[in-house]
């Protein structure tokens, strides 16, 4: 499938070099909560240096698998190795694992020094070098000003950033971050992002984070993990998980997308057609798939791949199908356009606002084509 | 003030304030009486709290109380935070509904009941073992404690709850052991807790009467006991000057602590503020 991608040369993929060792280890891990399974046989392969996200709904059993890491749960099957060594049965005071919870859980009655430099007192580092330490990790954050504050007398940016250097200070070999952002608001988070980032690279520790926010993991994640009903549905780079969904829950779970079952009609080593009543259209692809003929499947096409137009495009044949215009979101940089199809079906269709204004610009109940490009449709059996 | 509603409503408070201080303040007023007896007043004296502080009996009965308040509400502060504790943070086990039930049972249990249950029981013990030999402070303070405990336990428990457990994982995350993250993490958190509990135990113990005088034995007569005792054989205005000092320590009590917290309140609020300052 990606035969096509050029391999991007800042980016290291050690997980596509089959000789290189993961540094977390995730096989076959189960954890039960009575007779509910959280997490239900994940194996998973994290690589040293990686941001990897895991992502999912609430009750995917994400934050189940990060506490196991953490050492707060025991998995009832399976086994997790860190660095090659076996956890299991290691309490979380003994794990080089440190954790950035949601809530941050400061200690409220300690200052942000304090805070910061307690994971290093119960190592007994040295006087000297503890507040060396903790001062530089103060800097890091950009909460040297604040050090003798207690937390309630701190924004919840500030406390996001002591919660963040409390956990780095001890140089963990894995940080594990647990909704990060997530109580922070849009245009601090957007900017914590990428001091997140930054600060990833400058340490070269490896983070995995948990989030229920796509968005998030995907400007984050060098791979993410998409995670439902306790598995895994789907591991790879942002990129793969929002052009290359595997399944049609991925799919739908990142990002919006139209969803037209179809049967295929022909096909070949090198394109598939597939009918589609949904569509009300033939949809061509440029490439094979693995499907048996004839099967029941769907074509997942990202509404920003869809041209729209009054004016009927140059193929109508195929990857063209006709609608009226229900409703249209104006969003500032773009606009966002359902279409009502013959079958039925309301298809979702974003156009960027190249211009400013048009008097050509496309209306409610206006008769609209949509079209699309041969290689935008994604095929999915599951 | 002026319009009618709220002056039917600082009626209605008055009312209240009086119904329920009236009584206090009559006992206060009379306590100055010069005349021996009570009801009769016949000018401002002080010489009935010289003739207390002179009364060997109420002073030695209000230090066995003091004694025994103080070292009640150690116990049941220690017990009712190892039953908080056990209730919130140990998961679901085995009798956990029961040890839940039967903590917080002494609230809704009669005092008569649980001074008799105690009472037999310290009987049975004698019997079979030979301990507790005899009752007395002793036993005073076995008493006070299991009932106080529920008290505690109680008012820790809704603290913890309370509580992110989150900050207690964070701290063991760290590299603390649970031992530790006890003393330097949730110890800290839940102090007012512990604190209201320890005054509110002291508090029960210092005014049991019928517990007491259960469990009690020849020569232990707490402060409680030997006021009723007292009471019964004729009202004296000796009696009047011990509660008055009684009430003015717990007031001096209930002031005090009501500062203190509107104290760190206003602190809390300041900070509040300037953090919010700070980010513009």
């Amino acid at each position: 499938m990606s035969e096509g991608k050029k391999p991007d040369p800042l980016m290291v993929a050690p997980w596509k070099d089959p000789a290189a060792t993961p540094y977390i280890r995730i096989q076959n891990v189960t954890k039960k909560f009575g007779d509910f399974v959280a997490v239900n046989n994940v194996s998973l392969n994290i690589y040293k240096q990686e941001l990897f996200c895991l992502l999912g709904g609430s009750g995917c059993g994400k934050s189940t698998l990060l506490r196991m890491l953490a050492g707060f749960e025991e998995p009832d099957g399976g086994q997790i190795f860190l660095d090659g060594q076996d956890m299991a049965g290691i309490a979380p005071y003994k794990r080089p694992v440190n954790m950035m919870f949601q809530s941050y859980a400061l200690f409220p009655h300690m200052n942000v020094e304090d805070n910061v430099a307690f994971g290093l007192k119960q190592d007994h580092t040295p006087k000297k070098e503890l507040w060396d330490r903790v001062k530089g990790m103060l800097e890091m954050v950009k909460l040297s000003g604040f050090a003798s504050r207690k937390p309630h007398q701190l924004s919840g940016g500030q406390r996001q950033r002591v919660a963040l250097a409390r956990a780095l200070v001890k140089q963990p070999k894995l940080l594990l971050l647990d909704e990060p952002l997530g109580a922070l608001d849009r245009k601090l988070r957007e900017s914590t992002q990428f001091e997140l980032m930054n600060i990833q690279e400058k340490l070269g520790v490896t983070f995995v984070v948990v989030t229920h926010d796509q968005e998030e993991a995907m400007t984050l994640a060098s791979r993410i993990g998409v995670m439902n009903l306790g598995q895994i549905v789907q591991v790879g780079t942002p990129t793969e998980i929002y052009e290359f969904p595997t399944s049609r829950f991925v799919a739908d779970f990142v990002g919006s997308v139209n969803m037209f079952d179809g049967r295929i009609t022909d096909e070949d080593n090198d394109y598939v057609r597939i009918s589609s009543e949904d569509a009300g259209c033939t949809i061509f692809i440029n490439h094979g798939v693995a499907a048996p003929p004839s099967a029941a499947l769907a074509v997942a096409i990202r509404p920003e791949k869809i041209a729209i137009s009054r004016s009927p495009p140059a193929n109508t044949q195929e990857n063209c199908t006709q609608g009226i215009v229900e409703d249209i979101a104006y969003m500032g940089d773009m606009s966002v356009f359902n279409v009502r199809l013959k079958s039925g079906k309301l298809a979702k269709v974003t156009q960027p606002n190249l211009v400013r204004h048009t008097d050509d610009a496309i209306h409610w109940d206006d008769h609209v084509f949509m079209s699309w490009h041969a290689a935008s449709g994604v095929v999915l059996t599951v | 003030m002026s319009n009618p509603r709220s002056r039917f409503v600082t009626a209605w408070m008055c009312m209240g304030f009086a119904f329920l201080y009236i009584p206090i303040l009559s006992l206060i007023i009379y306590s100055f009486n010069s005349n021996k007896l009570v009801t009769v007043w016949a000018g401002f004296s002080t010489k009935w709290y010289g003739i207390l502080l002179r009364n060997e009996q109420i002073l030695e009965a209000a230090w066995l109380s003091l004694k025994i308040g103080f070292i009640t509400a150690w116990i049941a502060v220690v017990l009712g935070t190892l039953v908080a504790l056990c209730l919130t943070r140990f998961g679901p086990f085995r009798g956990r509904a029961l040890l839940s039930g039967l903590a917080t049972a002494p609230l809704v249990m009669p005092e008569v009941i649980t001074g008799l249950s105690l009472l037999l029981l310290f009987v049975a013990m004698e019997q079979a073992i030979g301990w507790p030999a005899g009752r007395g402070t002793f036993t005073i303070i076995v008493a006070h404690a299991t009932f106080a405990l529920a008290y505690v336990a109680v008012v820790v428990q809704s603290r913890l709850v309370g509580m992110d457990p989150s900050i207690e994982e964070a701290a063991m995350d760290l590299g603390a052991k649970p031992a530790k993250v006890f003393f330097v993490i949730t110890l800290p958190i839940i102090f007012p807790a512990l604190l209201s509990g320890w005054l509110l135990a002291f508090t029960l113990s210092l005014d049991d009467l019928v517990i007491a005088s259960f469990v009690s034995g020849p020569g232990a007569s707490t402060l409680p006991m030997v006021i009723y005792s007292k009471v019964r054989l004729g009202l004296s205005p000796e009696i009047n000057a011990l509660a008055t000092l009684l009430v003015a320590v717990v007031a001096a009590m209930v002031v005090g602590i009501g500062l203190f917290s509107a104290r760190q309140e206003k602190i809390r609020q300041r900070d509040i503020q300037m953090a919010i300052a700070a980010n513009k």
